[in-house]
């Protein structure tokens, strides 16, 4: 085995460069350039957490945001129905009062007209009496001769037509 | 890895010998292949480290690469020695990069244009010195925190008075093992690895070489195991730099809570 038999030979030798190049590497790469690293590594392990935290904060307020949204939408929405109902419920008192104001017109147009239709029915009525009692005193005066006054005819037709 | 006519020698590949004019001579400053396949990790950590130094907040492929690698290690260290594991990041990363690095650059297949790699951590000296140093921070650590009080650590907690005299030199050895263990698993998992690939590796060659059916049939079965084999130790070499990492830090947490 080499390494038994050239130990003597070469043990100094060996020692000596392992110690030069482990004293490199740790001074220059284990003291020197792992810290930096190590650095690197953390700065963006914070980074990471820094900007999931802000995420999950932005998050939080657009979930808020959108609560508020709803909320007024919601909110607005009522206001609307209210506003529609006050609108309905007007327009149908409108159309109540507009209803009565017509109603009483049209009621006192009939009246007027029903108390002018009794008119000409009463007045026709009269003169219908003062015909028959022509009428009658005429058939009178044919039949027997006898001379009947207005009057009498009158009041006799008068009679007839209350009793008929 | 030198098979001539047939004769395989696996252990080639573990040799080491001087680059330029020099021989070995047990002096400290003589440059070997290990010490340039040491360097060649040491760029090549660099170098991947430097591409994950982007610092951007998205990170490309190489930014990732870096900043897992970086994440990984602060994690085990976090999670096994606590909130005080942040100042032992840089040693456990330090020697995570390395084993991992030296794992990934032994199993190039370089040797198909030429040069062979050379497996830093299959060396007992390499890997020994780390636990070594490993198991110091330890012992450091744990007598500059709690005093004479860290041997404590030998006696667990609710043992019985009787059985002391048999728990704390079983807990003593247990302790005192450990560096051989943590150096002699990373050692042990390389030098198998790359014996069995050096050896499967030649049985292809040798078969082919032969020219007859059973030269080929033998090529063949040897070149589908070897892809497994390379794939199992792609595995090995990223587990036994994390069992490496894992093992320092869980000891270092022992010295800094006790137990």
């Amino acid at each position: 085995m080499p390494q038994l038999n050239q130990l003597m030979l070469v043990y100094q030798s060996q020692w000596f460069w392992l110690l030069l190049c482990l004293a490199l590497i740790y001074f220059l790469i284990g003291r020197g350039m792992v810290p930096k690293i190590e650095k690197v590594v953390d700065d963006r392990n914070d980074k990471i957490a820094a900007d999931l935290a802000a995420a999950e904060k932005a998050r939080a307020a657009a979930d808020e945001a959108e609560d508020r949204a709803r909320a007024a939408e919601e909110d607005a929405r009522s206001q609307a129905q209210s506003v529609t109902a006050e609108a309905k419920a007007s327009a149908a008192k409108d159309t109540e009062a507009l209803l009565a104001k017509v109603d009483a017109e049209i009621g006192d147009k009939v009246a007027a007209a029903e108390a002018s239709l009794a008119e000409a029915r009463a007045k026709a009525l009269e003169s219908l009496e003062s015909v028959a009692a022509e009428a009658a005193r005429d058939v009178v005066s044919k039949v027997s001769g006898v001379n009947v006054s207005v009057d009498q005819a009158a009041s006799s037709v008068k009679a007839v037509l209350a009793n008929g | 890895m030198a098979a001539e006519a047939g004769k395989i020698d696996p252990m080639h590949q573990f040799q080491i010998s001087a680059l330029g004019d020099g021989a070995l001579d047990g002096t400290p400053f003589i440059f070997t292949n290990s010490a340039l396949w040491m360097l060649i990790v040491l760029a090549c950590a660099f170098l991947f480290m430097w591409g994950g130094m982007k610092r951007e907040l998205i990170p490309g492929r190489w930014q990732a690469a870096a900043e897992s690698f970086v994440e990984f290690v602060s994690g085990m260290t976090l999670s096994s020695i606590g909130s005080e594991g942040r100042k032992y990041t840089p040693w456990i990363f330090t020697i995570f990069i390395f084993i991992i690095f030296s794992n990934f650059m032994g199993m190039v297949p370089l040797a198909v244009f030429g040069p062979h790699p050379f497996t830093v951590t299959s060396q007992f000296t390499i890997t020994g010195l780390m636990a070594i140093m490993s198991f110091s921070i330890v012992l450091i650590v744990g007598f500059w925190k709690h005093g004479l009080h860290f041997f404590s650590l030998f006696v667990p907690h609710g043992t019985p008075g009787v059985l002391l005299p048999l728990i704390v030199p079983i807990e003593m050895i247990s302790f005192l093992v450990r560096p051989f263990s943590l150096a002699l698993r990373l050692f042990v998992a390389m030098i198998a690895g790359h014996i069995l690939l050096d050896v499967f590796g030649n049985f292809i060659v040798n078969g082919i070489n032969s020219g007859t059916a059973m030269g080929y049939g033998v090529s063949l079965i040897s070149f589908i195991f070897i892809v497994g084999v390379n794939a199992l130790e792609l595995l090995v070499c990223a587990i036994q730099a994390y069992v490496f990492a894992l093992l320092s830090s869980l000891y270092i947490n022992d010295a800094v809570h006790l137990h």
